[in-house]
């Protein structure tokens, strides 16, 4: 039941819990207290809307920065991680494999403003040993969505 | 001038679907519920390898049965999804689509006054196919009370000594009914003691809701006397492709060979590289859209319920059959009155034979948004009848 859940709501988290108990064949006092349980177990971190900016006025930037450390004694690269996943203005952290070692996406209103943060903040910690900053030119597809055009029913209306 | 044209080809009518086809292209931003294809697109690795093949120059005939790999593929796949076993090299053959097996088989099988059994209601080829194959189409009308299933007796009654083939078109379009392990024990029974054929036209198999879907030819003693007809259409999404096929005893599929061979030389080329892809890496999209139509069958039951509308539970294909008969019209004039009132077209259960009449052909291939925008017309539509009425 949950796997079903969470493979609906991943994609639709605005569905209403009566429609996805029916869909799904159960009752929504069921639903309901399996979505509580997953929030509270952490396995649903967060419900986020998916926006193309890009088709509003307001002006974004979104950066990738690939960023190389060096691992504290004792204490890996989550503590790194930590400094950096605080600052607000940064939406992911991952730990990577291959070339470096985090991979950090961060959003700014300017591209000045993203510099500075990387100038300022990022490269200036101690176990940073160096950035590599990607700007997002254009997104075709994000969480699954594509965002570049919309799909429109092309069947013909009525068919044997 | 003479008459161009043959007795035959003039006695048969057009299909029902057409007349209602041509009202609702008449109405502007008409919203539909009335198709009978998926909503999902054909998966992208499988369109890719179409293309791939296409850059790779593979734009020639393959052999008339179809593609060596193909029909392996075919072959592996029947084991593993029916758990029944044909040799690939002289028991499948590569159709354009399912249709072309039902048109196909029925020509290899039939002579002139041989009656084919067909059950309704039903696809709306089998009796005119039946009847260019020189067959003689034999009626049989389902009930809602059976949930649409044929039943043994039902059967045996129309068994004549003319008798030499049944259409079983499970999971059923219009109806989605379907016929478990049971239900096909006991029409095989008398099947075997007939001494009869079967044209088993599964291409809904891997969108059955209950259970594994159960092919008549792993019933012992029914390998040997049916054809069974698959595709890729409604299970990969690739009605578009045009491709299905047909599998059976090396001595139908022979001749049947034979009649695809001269009537279309191969199925494209294109759309079987596609289709081994999708066999060999399809599975997962096929659970992926399986359990999504299953979420909309559980609320279109469901949403039935609430109002009221008469109807069985379907456990097959992406169609709900509703009953239409406390409104005191036909179905083809509920139809088009809920077309004209509300903008949603449905298809009338008379497209599907006589015994229609009384129903809805109702499909889910939409997404949910969609359905319920259609669903709250309904209740509308069906709250001022009953208004009406009262």
């Amino acid at each position: 039941m949950r796997e079903k859940i969470l493979t609906y709501m991943e994609r639709n988290s605005r569905v209403d819990l009566k429609d996805l108990a029916v869909m799904l064949g159960t009752d929504e006092v069921t639903i309901a207290n399996e979505i509580a349980d997953m929030e509270k177990e952490g396995v649903i971190c967060g419900y986020h809307t998916l926006i193309d900016w890009d088709k509003t006025s307001s002006e974004k930037v979104t950066a990738l920065i690939e960023v190389k450390v060096t691992p504290q004694r004792g204490l890996g690269f989550d503590k790194i991680a930590e400094r950096i996943y605080n600052y607000p203005e940064v939406d992911c952290v991952y730990l990577i494999s291959g070339g470096f070692d985090f991979m950090v996406m961060i959003e700014g209103k300017t591209m000045r403003g993203v510099a500075q943060f990387v100038s300022e903040k990022l490269s200036t910690q101690d176990s940073v040993l160096s950035t590599a900053t990607h700007f997002i030119l254009k997104k075709y597809k994000d969480h699954g969505s594509i965002m570049v055009h919309t799909a429109k029913d092309e069947r013909i209306l009525v068919t044997p | 001038m003479r008459d161009p044209l043959s007795s035959t080809i003039r006695e048969i009518k057009p299909s029902g679907i057409r007349k209602f086809f041509d009202l609702v292209s008449e109405m502007e931003d008409a919203i539909s519920l009335g198709v009978g294809e998926p909503d999902f697109d054909t998966p992208w690795h499988i369109r890719d390898e179409g293309i791939y093949s296409l850059e790779r120059g593979r734009t020639f005939y393959t052999s008339n049965a179809g593609l060596k790999e193909l029909k392996e593929e075919i072959a592996n796949y029947l084991v593993r999804r029916i758990h029944v076993s044909y040799d690939y090299r002289d028991e499948v053959l590569v159709t354009v689509g399912g249709s072309e097996g039902i048109d196909v088989a029925m020509r290899a099988m039939l002579d002139p006054g041989d009656e084919v059994l067909i059950p309704q209601p039903s696809y709306v080829s089998y009796e005119p196919c039946a009847v260019l194959a020189g067959g003689k189409p034999v009626i049989i009308e389902l009930k809602a009370e059976n949930e649409f299933r044929l039943t043994p007796a039902e059967l045996l009654e129309k068994i004549t000594d003319r008798t030499k083939l049944l259409v079983l078109p499970f999971p059923n379009n219009p109806t989605g009914a379907i016929m478990e392990r049971e239900d096909l024990e006991a029409i095989a029974k008398v099947i075997i003691e007939k001494d009869i054929f079967v044209l088993s036209d599964e291409i809904y198999s891997e969108l059955s809701y209950k259970g594994e879907h159960v092919s008549i030819t792993s019933i012992p003693g029914m390998w040997e006397r049916t054809i069974l007809i698959n595709g890729f259409s409604k299970a990969y999404a690739m009605t578009g492709w045009r491709l299905g096929y047909a599998c059976g005893p090396a001595e139908i599929i022979k001749q049947m060979t034979k009649i695809h061979q001269f009537a279309i030389m191969c199925a494209p080329t294109t759309s079987q590289y596609a289709a081994v892809e999708a066999l060999r890496n399809g599975d997962e999209d096929v659970a992926m859209m399986r359990e999504a139509y299953d979420q909309r069958r559980r609320y279109l039951v469901h949403a039935f319920k609430e109002m009221g509308l008469e109807c069985f539970e379907p456990y097959g294909a992406f169609y709900i059959f509703p009953c239409i008969k406390e409104f005191g019209m036909s179905s083809e004039e509920f139809a088009a009155r809920f077309l004209q009132e509300e903008k949603v077209a449905v298809v009338p259960g008379t497209a599907f034979g006589d015994c229609g009449e009384g129903f809805l052909r109702v499909s889910y291939a939409y997404s949910l948004d969609n359905l319920k925008i259609a669903l709250g017309r309904l209740e509308d539509f069906i709250g001022r009848l009953r208004a009406e009425k009262a």
